[in-house]
């Protein structure tokens, strides 16, 4: 088709596509007036909340923990995808050893002294906040996910600051490999203790404790730093892959 | 103003797709489709929210308290999650076309065949 | 022992992330024995969940969240024999296709196997659970795995472009259920399939469940490839590694029919039982243009990947008009050609795959008699192109009979077993031609398009070209899965069980009464579908065509040379416009995507409000 038929094409079917749509939606409870149903409601008792006091992260661990563990697998088969599709091929690898020397003098090498300084104060924070986020996952918004990433961009902040080597040598690829498979391992693991000991796949076995403490809500504090021990590596070994992309070996295209 | 939000992510669903059909660049085509993952953040949290009530978060409020849905803002959670890694694989993939064709034009991309 | 339901989906979800964690200093054999370990740990599992549920059908809910007072708010594996023995047919192909790579191509520090096992928890679980949603988060696990898997030898131009269109057009599927999800969960406040059809069927179908059952349908009819949805299918299979070829076409494709078949069956039957009769109408007639298209791409191609693909569209059209005719009797054809045809297109990709291995090619006239070294292969390639035709008496006849059957019980769809003979030979015909040119130098060696003769080429290895000799291995696993089609069909009792389970499978009642109220429902009593003189009669014409087809494409240029030119001309104008949309822009394809959902989603909302 020629780029004028496609589009005239899709004029007519989007066109078709949002009449459609609208007329389904249509249906819809008035935004703000969500019906009272079953489904909805009885989650808010209390032996629904599991003594934690975040309701989403109790339903994503709990209620709902195994579409978190799809989703888990989701980001384990996408990261392990992007190691596979950027790996360096072996032509590759020698046209690199030619180019590597210069490696230093990437994008962020030449950054004012005030990014830095800024870059490297940053990443104590990050690394606070994101650990704060973790561990603190049924207790307030956030959780295990959300701290994962704020935990993967502490070693970010140490390219900001000119040193993508440095930052690899933090965070080399084998360790975060290890650290996405044991993370994803790891949830699907503690879902097996409640096998283990009550008998029910990803039931909990542990105490509930007192709400609003930070050991509380069974397993689930052990399932959010699982969850994050995974984002981290996940996130950072995206990262550095399409990183090595740009700041390592020749342009691309070439 | 009660349709709004979902005649929004009727919006967003279509442009969205317009800009993949139309799209002469594999990035523009990725964040497209991104637009049209909005939409879906859209009907779901719009379905779950109630006029007036609180966050599920149920710390120093109290008992009787109403709470949006908080169901579907788990569900997002997950669609957000889907949205960022197959967002990551399908720019692995873009990165590959580009050292492959020397092109990110669709137009390019095209071995040979019927 | 439903104290074991969780892990056929779990044992992957471990295997997988080990492979990736060691693979970097793990040996080749460390990575090939655990995986295919755990692929047969997860088959064996599976079966033994379908016999756990052969009399009762259980649910077993994720976490202890059991249903209270019928109200289910937990997740729930909701296992049946249908579900669990489609669970085990996908471990087959898994292990079959790990087994062959055995001694296939070099495999990259584990992450092709992990691929593969996440790929199959994903299969296994979207074949077990019972709620929507997680529905369609296992579809995305299977997405994600199979996306990477389709691009895995990065240094070529053909898969990184099957890859993305494939991953743009499945991504797009999955928003679109996503939408159907949120409009569902707005209605019933449920997202248990059971505990939704339970609240939609004292109801009647408004737009809503209209637009949502329409966006579901179509978001799992693009895994499966119906017509205009289908586009990215031959890109992407055409291109794959071929043990991932096996499972595309062996399996994740007709999952898609299946996930169709479930909702209908749990969710809309219910609403729509007013309108079955609309129903069966658009959706036979989505089938049939599927199964005609895609039987005339499959044979006008050359490339034997890109052909076999299009033969798999072409078979998803047969299985989708046996679902839409909504009969349980249908849906037995449907579950008895699955097992034939998955079993038959992996032996075939698997022939295929020696070609590569041997000589880097897959063109058809490329290897015009090259095949002469490897006879066993023509041999197998000859029977599994036999069997494509539905050749009477084994498995594949046996489920094209149920569907014949099942079409001549309703008045007004007799016509159908036109359309299944039709495809049958096309389809096997063309794979007739193929292993009659290839293998035994029949006919020209030079056809059409010789510019494609170069998108044919594929190594196997990064590094390694042709290489002068092929794995016993390699003959071995499709020799065996081929003996599988011929003898499971005529197992006694086979069919006829099968029958039975499925009836359970479209009784819209008993769902929700096993699921969410733990109920013990029995299997129901069905005479079994007799074989009929005409049955046979409809085998035979189909064998008998696949092979005039095959004579035809081999020997019948002097006959094509004979038409009248101005019917000639015509012919290949006709042949060149579709050819010319199949044409790899990722914006022709949403283009398509779109109109055929507004089309359809128009026509279901006009025909059944």
């Amino acid at each position: 088709m020629t780029r004028r038929v496609r589009l005239g094409l899709f004029l007519v079917a989007g066109a078709g596509l949002a009449v459609v749509l609208l007329l389904g939606f249509g249906g819809l409870p008035s935004f703000g007036h969500a019906h009272e149903l079953d489904g909805a409601v009885v989650n808010l008792d209390e032996p629904t909340l599991r003594h934690a006091t975040d309701v989403v992260t109790a339903l994503n661990f709990d209620l709902r923990a195994f579409d978190t563990l799809g989703e888990e697998f989701i980001l384990f088969a996408s990261v392990t995808g992007v190691a596979l599709l950027l790996r360096t091929l072996r032509q590759e690898e020698e046209e690199d050893q030619e180019i590597t020397p210069g490696i230093e003098d990437h994008r962020f090498a030449g950054a004012s002294d005030g990014v830095k300084l800024t870059s490297l104060l940053l990443i104590p924070l990050l690394i606070a906040f994101g650990a704060y986020l973790v561990f603190h996952g049924q207790l307030t918004p956030g959780g295990g996910f959300q701290g994962g990433v704020v935990l993967a961009a502490g070693p970010i902040a140490v390219l900001l600051a000119g040193r993508y080597l440095s930052m690899k040598r933090i965070a080399p690829k084998r360790l975060l490999e290890v650290s996405d498979a044991l993370g994803a391992a790891a949830y699907g693991l503690i879902g097996l203790g409640g096998l283990i000991f009550t008998g029910v796949y990803l039931e909990d076995p542990l105490p509930l404790g007192v709400s609003g403490q930070l050991l509380s809500a069974g397993m689930m504090p052990l399932n959010s730093i699982a969850v994050g021990l995974e984002v981290t590596g996940a996130f950072l070994l995206t990262w550095t892959q399409f990183f090595d992309q740009t700041l390592v070996g020749p342009p691309s295209g070439s | 103003m009660g349709f709004l939000p979902f005649a929004v992510a009727v919006w967003l669903f279509v442009i969205g797709l317009w800009g993949v059909v139309s799209s002469r660049n594999l990035v523009r085509t990725v964040l497209c489709l991104t637009v049209v993952q909005s939409s879906t953040y859209l009907v779901l949290l719009g379905v779950g929210y109630r006029t007036g009530a609180m966050a599920p978060i149920v710390a120093d409020i109290p008992s009787t308290s109403k709470l949006v849905d908080p169901i579907v803002q788990v569900l997002v959670l997950t669609d957000v999650v889907i949205e960022a890694t197959i967002t990551a694989l399908l720019l692995a993939l873009v990165v590959q076309a580009h050292k492959r064709f020397g092109s990110i034009d669709p137009e390019d991309l095209r071995p040979l065949r019927d | 022992m439903s104290h074991l339901s969780a892990l056929p989906v779990l044992v992957p979800f471990l295997a997988g992330p080990l492979l990736v964690a060691v693979g970097f200093f793990a040996p080749r054999w460390f990575d090939d024995s655990l995986a295919t370990l755990a692929a047969l740990a997860v088959t064996t599992l599976c079966v033994l969940l379908a016999v756990h549920a052969a009399p009762h059908p259980y649910a077993y809910w994720m976490g202890g969240w059991r249903p209270q007072h019928g109200v289910a708010i937990g997740i729930s594996l909701s296992i049946d024999v249908t579900g669990a023995g489609l669970a085990a047919f996908a471990g087959v192909l898994v292990t079959a296709a790990l087994v062959y790579s055995l001694r296939y191509f070099d495999a990259i520090e584990g992450l092709f196997h992990g691929l593969m096992l996440l790929f199959m928890a994903g299969m296994v679980g979207f074949a077990l659970t019972g709620d929507l949603f997680n529905l369609v988060v296992f579809f995305e696990v299977m997405s994600a795995a199979a996306f990477a898997l389709t691009a895995y030898r990065i240094e070529e131009r053909a898969p990184i472009q099957g890859a993305l269109n494939f991953a743009i057009t499945n991504s797009i599927a999955g928003y679109a259920m996503f939408i159907a999800v949120g409009l569902l969960y707005a209605r019933t406040g449920a997202l248990n399939m059971a505990q939704i059809g339970a609240a939609l069927s004292s109801h009647h179908a408004d737009p809503l469940v209209i637009v949502a059952m329409t966006l579901l349908f179509l978001g799992f009819l693009t895994k499966a490839a119906a017509v205009p949805l289908h586009f990215w299918l031959a890109d992407a299979h055409a291109v794959a590694p071929v043990p991932v070829c096996v499972l595309f076409s062996g399996v994740m494709v007709e999952l898609g029919v299946y996930a169709v078949a479930r909702l209908y069956w749990v969710v809309f039957a219910g609403p729509l039982a007013p309108h079955a009769a609309a129903v069966r109408a658009i959706f036979v007639g989505l089938g049939v243009v599927t199964a005609l298209l895609g039987a005339a791409m499959c044979f006008l191609q050359r490339h034997i990947k890109r052909l076999l693909a299009f033969s798999t569209i072409s078979h998803v059209g047969m299985l989708l008009c046996g679902v839409a005719l909504l009969s349980g009797q249908g849906l037995s054809g449907v579950a008895v050609y699955v097992v034939g045809h998955g079993l038959t297109k992996a032996a075939l990709f698997m022939c295929a795959g020696v070609l590569l291995h041997r000589f880097a090619t897959i063109d058809e006239y490329e290897l015009h008699g090259r095949g002469r070294e490897v006879p066993v292969v023509g041999g197998l390639m000859a029977v599994g192109a036999l069997l494509l035709a539905g050749i009477p008496p084994f498995t594949t006849f046996m489920g094209k009979s149920l569907l014949e059957a099942a079409s001549s019980a309703l008045p007004g769809y007799g016509w159908l077993i036109a359309v299944y003979i039709v495809v049958s030979a096309m389809t096997g015909g063309a794979v007739l031609r193929v292993a009659g040119r290839v293998f035994l130098g029949w006919g020209p060696a030079e056809g059409p398009h010789p510019e494609q003769a170069r998108a044919a080429q594929e190594r196997v290895d990064e590094e390694r070209g042709p290489r002068g000799h092929t794995p016993v291995l390699m003959v071995l696993v499709p020799a065996l899965l081929l003996v599988g089609v011929l003898v499971l069909g005529l197992i006694p009792g086979a069919v006829p069980g099968t029958e039975r389970y499925v009836h359970q499978f479209v009784a819209h009642g008993n769902y929700p009464a096993w699921v969410l109220h733990g109920a013990r429902v029995a299997l129901p009593h069905v005479a079994p579908s007799h074989i009929s003189a005409e049955d046979y009669a409809y085998g035979a014409i189909s064998a008998v065509g696949a092979v005039l087809a095959a004579g035809l494409g081999l020997f019948g240029r002097p006959l094509r040379e004979s038409l009248p030119a101005r019917l000639r001309r015509s012919g290949q104008n006709a042949v060149g416009v579709v050819r010319g949309l199949h044409n790899g822009h990722i914006g022709d394809y949403i283009a398509w995507w779109s109109a055929g959902v507004s089309l359809i989603g128009g026509i279901c909302l006009i025909a059944l409000h």
